[in-house]
């Protein structure tokens, strides 16, 4: 087990945060984005029998979401591995 | 064999397994009864998480929610909001809560905020969404045993009693870890293959995921266009742009559901059964991908199933159906009262419209979509029998997880953490289970005579969760300035805006006629329903809570000390130089 600095520690969790932000905005732009609020202009693509604002509405950002989980923690497994502070 | 046999042997058949596991794990320590002891695998606790979210209301309501009442792309509150709060959990909450090690929710929160009052806030706000959370799924229980095993729905509701009360107080959390691991299998089963079946009979697809995405079979129209068309011609709105009230509603909707998941006790508190932080972060992705197996088939459910309705009603346009020669799962369900007709014009045939002067399938209950959809689709009796064990699956292990947050918060937050903290651990396990058997019993009675509020209830319990607990514990993690004062006051009015809405627009404690100032007219939060206000709660809980810390000084040195221990998985921080 080590012992972070104060400053390491501060790094460490900027390092999450700005990882967090930038996947919460992909949180944001599948659901909040594409499933609501520019669904009428992504309805006019359409995918197969889907509406593209449908689709994204009803399926896509629940794909997504899972997607944005699993590279969470991957990117973090690595962090923590930079950091030392990985569990054993 | 006749249908009530085959489902009296399937219910009965995990009933047993369900009592086996409850002898198999039970809990020897509060370790084990509070969080399973701590050594849950990730991919078995997103099993678990995902039977103790999904709850009846996923399993019966949601797919005729989105199909029937929200009118197809309305529903998308549910399906979005109902997933994405898991990513919130995943990133925001569950690692950093794993890390502080404990037991509850409002343990938590009692010390992060250094107070003893702040705990005891957090237990009622807690007490309360569960508690509404709870009835709805008693309700469940004895509605599903009602109309499977045509029991009464009070047999019904004390069966599902003694199973709930044998293995929650048994076994604790270990018990229902396990329980629900298996209470996922047959739930998901049981959602899954009426699904398929249906979705390769109507587009030659078996995956209902592409299916609703396909032409239907024999003949190059899509399923949604046909039944945008469909709709349309019978005077509804077209089925994959419906929306629900307006875009800022639906908008506040989506985002009131995914905090109330990221702040709902009984959610959170799974992710402490897990070994490691690294775990609480993949438990939640791998809960994600359960839950997300049944919440994209249910808008294939939704749509199929509202089709196959529209369809056995006007075969072709203009064609309606002989009320004489309706379909025999149609009077069966007229039977239990999910749906009615009356034919107004006297023609014999049967017409459903949107026009309800002319309309004369006067009642169509949303919970038609998947009870009846495998007899819809002329299913082999079995799966049916399915549909009724998986109904009573989903009821039980969300019910079983609420009543730990609550027994929980009874036991080791009031009575060991506040007010008689010298009991021995063997008490304090004592005390636990005779809370567990308590709540096991409040809930029973409650279900039995439901407040007349039984119906909203579900909607409420995320409102008041994203109002009270999600943001103490955003403010907790993220900050090191919110005071105890802050939190405690964000929480207070949160809590009470949330419910002054909600109450303002259906009555005190729903009660019809204590509605008050109705003058404000309907929705006058710029059109946003008391459902989807949970998120404005949340808004003012957070500027109430910045505000007031701002007055308030600063937290205590080992309370800046315990943020930065949580945040970094393991290891410790320097304490700083001595300046």
């Amino acid at each position: 087990m080590s012992e972070l600095s104060e400053a390491q520690a501060k790094e460490y969790w900027k390092r999450n945060r700005n990882l967090m932000i930038r996947l919460m905005i992909i949180w944001f732009v599948v659901s909040f984005g594409c499933g609501i609020l520019w669904v009428d202009t992504l309805n006019l693509i359409q995918v197969g029998g889907y509406k593209l604002g449908f689709w994204f509405a009803q399926q896509g950002a629940i794909f997504v979401f899972i997607g944005l989980i699993f590279y969470y923690v991957v990117a973090m497994a690595r962090l923590d591995r930079e950091f030392g502070v990985e569990e054993d | 064999m006749e249908l009530a046999t085959i489902t009296y042997i399937v219910v009965g058949l995990t009933f047993a397994v369900y009592m086996a596991i409850a002898i198999a794990a039970r809990a020897g320590s509060t370790q084990e009864f509070y969080v399973a002891g701590g050594g849950i695998h990730p991919v078995a606790n997103g099993m678990a998480t995902a039977a103790d979210w999904m709850s009846a209301a996923s399993f019966i309501s949601m797919a005729g929610l989105i199909g029937i009442s929200y009118n197809g792309y309305g529903g998308s509150v549910f399906l979005m909001g109902w997933t994405g709060g898991y990513v919130i959990l995943a990133m925001l909450v569950a690692p950093y809560l794993r890390k502080y090690g404990k037991f509850t929710v409002p343990e938590f929160i009692g010390d992060r905020y250094y107070s003893d009052t702040a705990r005891v806030v957090a237990v009622i706000c807690l007490i309360l969404c569960s508690v509404t959370y709870v009835i709805g799924q008693m309700k469940g229980i004895g509605v599903a045993f009602s109309r499977f095993l045509e029991t009464d729905y009070e047999t019904g509701l004390y069966t599902g009693m003694i199973i709930v009360f044998f293995y929650a107080v048994l076994g604790g959390m270990k018990g229902i870890t396990y329980t629900q691991i298996a209470q996922y299998v047959v739930l998901i089963l049981a959602y899954t293959v009426p699904a398929i079946f249906i979705s390769f009979q109507l587009t030659g697809n078996p995956i209902p995921q592409l299916g609703l995405g396909s032409t239907l079979a024999g003949s190059d129209t899509f399923l949604l266009d046909k039944l945008d068309r469909v709709l349309l011609e019978t005077g509804f709105k077209e089925y994959t742009t419906s929306v629900r009230l307006s875009t800022l509603n639906m908008f506040a909707y989506t985002a009131s559901l995914m905090i109330g998941t990221a702040g709902l006790p009984h959610v959170i508190i799974r992710f402490f059964t897990v070994p490691k932080v690294r775990d609480a972060r993949k438990s939640a992705g791998y809960a994600l991908v359960f839950i997300a197996i049944l919440y994209t088939t249910a808008p294939a459910v939704a749509a199929m199933a509202r089709l196959n309705i529209m369809q056995t009603i006007e075969p072709s346009p203009g064609q309606h159906v002989l009320i004489e020669e309706r379909p025999q799962w149609f009077k069966n369900w007229e039977q239990t009262g999910l749906l009615a007709i009356q034919d107004k014009n006297a023609d014999g045939r049967l017409q459903y419209v949107a026009d309800p002067e002319r309309n004369e399938l006067i009642k169509l209950d949303n919970d038609i979509l998947v009870l009846a959809n495998p007899e819809i689709a002329q299913l082999p009796n079995w799966i049916i029998a399915l549909v009724a064990a998986g109904g009573l699956a989903a009821a039980l292990s969300t019910a079983a997880g609420l009543l730990l947050a609550i027994s929980s918060a009874i036991s080791h937050d009031l009575l060991k953490s506040t007010f008689y903290p010298s009991i021995s651990e063997k008490m304090e396990l004592n005390a636990s289970r005779g809370a567990m058997g308590l709540a096991v019993l409040g809930a029973g009675y409650l279900g039995l005579n439901p407040p007349g509020f039984a119906a909203g209830t579900v909607a409420l319990a995320f409102g008041l969760a994203a109002a009270s607990i999600f943001p103490a514990l955003m403010m907790g993690i993220f900050s090191s300035r919110v005071t105890r004062e802050g939190a405690i006051s964000g929480m207070v009015v949160g809590l009470g805006v949330t419910l002054f809405y909600v109450f303002q627009h259906k009555g005190v404690m729903f009660v019809a006629e204590w509605q008050f100032l109705p003058g404000l007219g309907k929705n006058w939060f710029f059109g946003i329903e008391p459902n989807a206000f949970g998120c404005i709660g949340a808004a003012v809980n957070f500027i109430v809570a910045l505000g007031v810390s701002r007055v308030t000084g600063e937290p205590p040195e080992h309370v800046r000390r315990l943020v930065q221990e949580i945040r970094i998985p393991a290891g410790s921080v320097a304490a700083p130089a001595q300046h």
